[in-house]
């Protein structure tokens, strides 16, 4: 499987990723080779092969809905590159 | 001399032979003396300063040890080997890091590692490659290979690691030493930073499957704070270490012996699978029918994954952000294309591609219905024998710089991804020499069938000394 110049940019800018026009060919040339590894699936017989997602069928279980953790705000937010007043700071988004 | 056990450790410990700091100190010389390895991306050294003195409770209190740089440590950056996260002080410790912690053993610093396990060299860090203790031009492999190598090079007794594809089973192979890769859930995830959800598995590198029992035995067990985590009984590993193996029967994967194996890595492994036919196992062949789906699977499923996962990495809440942003995509996309290296931008655009619409279908839930394909495989053979047996890695340690190309590395992981798949343990085990460098033989048991893998190792391990060779001393 190829990719064209196009879909590189249209998957980079999903995955919020720059991908500068010299790197194009590049990036374009080794996802089509990773895909071209995956398109090996194509010769298996999957057909009516139940999805596996993860690999023990153990039942997820519920807790009880209470409280167990400590309120650590501070202390994770002062991680972050930029806060004040309690909040994350980013550019502005609303003009 | 042969590095000494956890047990003789320990018994030097209580009978006053040597100190839990007298040993902290030794192993944090050590780790300065092979700073050339570069095994490790942050020294604790401060580590002497708290081992005190030994009560009695865990055979582990006073043993240094050293943790991958992928469990959180509370007060002690934990980078991930990438510089988004090279000033990352976590504020809590994984569970891993809690449970060995209250166990006395001493943690003497974070190891180096591919970044976000993303690697099977240890190139891929943004703190540098790391050195193959038995050949200083070779790769320690990876995603673990600083703690492969500070294990190797006798600076501390184990150390901590996690496999997604074989990133503790196959730097264990490289460098001369034991590696175990538990079942998934048996270990907790929390406070791991996560590579790929359905995949990622704690476990340990060490010099033997004994020491590797005793780490399991703190390790294991349910944790309400993952709930990916069994609620299941944690077995007595140590005990089950002295059962014999007469009337196992361990099947041999043709397929595991293809083409791409060394024939020295082959012969060696064929050598250590006699020795366990004198234990009084019993050799079968077998054909895992969907061996080959297991690398085009893997590197759909994990990509995937890790494309979800590592999405949190925005450079608003924690991390590297990028200088003097415009506008808040441009802080997000800025931010990770700067903190993140090429691998993992690599996985990340696979990922998203085979997630996106219209690609979905062919890619992602047809690797997910070849992924039980390849868990049926197992089932099926479980059927007939109790451990399935293999090369760990097709090769030796390889040179630095010499798979430049990535699809030639993924393939170096062809024997490890599928128990990753199935979510079953498997564990390396040293099985010789070949060309003077470690061979790795792999075994593979049932779901939650750790004390068998490590019973098996231990009893070979009782036949064969090559556990106890050290880099520069043999081959």
């Amino acid at each position: 499987m190829s990719i064209d110049h196009a879909t590189v940019r249209r998957i980079a800018r999903l995955a919020r990723l720059s991908v500068d026009d010299a790197q194009l060919e590049n990036v374009a040339a080794e996802l089509g080779g990773v895909l071209q590894l995956a398109d090996e699936l194509a010769k298996a017989d999957v057909d009516g092969v139940e999805p596996m997602a993860h690999p023990h069928e153990l039942p997820l279980t519920m807790r009880p809905d209470a409280v167990t953790e400590p309120d650590r705000a501070d202390a994770f937010l002062a991680l972050a590159p930029e806060s004040r007043a309690g909040l994350y700071l980013v550019p502005k988004v609303i003009e | 001399m042969a590095p000494r056990s956890i047990a003789q450790l320990a018994q030097d410990l209580r009978a006053r032979r040597v100190s839990a700091t007298e040993l902290a100190t030794d192993a944090i010389a050590r780790a300065k003396a092979h700073s050339a390895l570069n095994a490790f991306i942050t020294l604790d050294e401060n580590a002497a300063s708290r081992a005190t003195t030994i009560q009695d409770d865990s055979i582990l209190a006073g043993i240094p040890f050293a943790h991958k740089d992928i469990f959180c440590t509370n007060g002690i950056r934990t980078t991930c080997a990438s510089r988004m996260l090279e000033h990352f002080v976590p504020p809590y410790d994984a569970t891993v890091v809690e449970r060995l912690a209250a166990t006395g053993a001493v943690s003497i610093g974070k190891t180096n590692m591919d970044e976000f396990a993303m690697g099977s060299s240890n190139e891929n860090s943004f703190f540098g490659p790391v050195q193959n203790p038995w050949d200083t031009s070779r790769v320690p492999g990876g995603s673990s290979g600083g703690s492969a190598a500070a294990v190797a090079a006798g600076i501390v007794s184990f150390a901590t690691g996690t496999d997604t594809g074989g990133s503790i089973r196959q730097p264990a192979a490289f460098c001369g030493i034991t590696g175990l890769k538990p079942t998934y859930g048996r270990v907790s995830r929390w406070g791991m930073i996560a590579f790929a959800s359905s995949l990622d598995c704690g476990g340990m590198l060490a010099r033997s499957a004994e020491d590797c029992a005793h780490v399991l035995a703190a390790m294991a067990g349910h944790d309400a704070r993952d709930a990916t985590s069994a609620d299941l009984h944690v077995e007595d590993y140590v005990a089950a270490l002295s059962t014999s193996l007469k009337g196992i029967r361990i099947g041999v994967v043709k397929n595991y012996f293809g083409a791409g194996v060394e024939e020295g890595v082959a012969t060696a492994v064929h050598a250590s699978l006699h020795e366990f036919e004198k234990l009084g196992a019993t050799l079968v062949d077998i054909e895992l029918s969907h061996a080959a789906l297991a690398i085009p699977a893997y590197y759909v499923i994990a990509p995937a994954e890790a494309s979800s996962n590592l999405a949190r990495y925005d450079g608003v809440r924690y991390g590297y952000r990028c200088d003097a942003p415009t506008s808040l995509e441009d802080l997000y996309t800025r931010s990770r294309s700067q903190g993140f290296g090429v691998e993992v931008k690599r996985r990340i655009l696979v990922g998203t591609y085979v997630l996106s619409a219209g690609y979905y279908d062919a890619y992602y839930l047809r690797a997910q219905r070849a992924r039980r394909l390849i868990a049926n495989d197992f089932v099926d053979a479980f059927k007939s024998v109790d451990l399935i047996a293999g090369p760990t890695a097709p090769t030796v340690a390889f040179g630095h710089g010499e798979k430049s190309d990535h699809l030639a590395m993924y393939a170096a992981d062809v024997n490890t991804v599928a128990a990753n798949l199935a979510g079953l343990p498997a564990i390396s085990l040293p099985a010789g020499f070949s060309s003077g460098l470690p061979v790795g033989l792999q075994l593979i048991a049932p779901a939650f069938a750790e004390s068998r893998l490590l019973n098996a190792g231990y009893q070979l391990q009782q036949s064969t000394d090559f556990h106890l060779r050290m880099p520069g001393s043999s081959a």
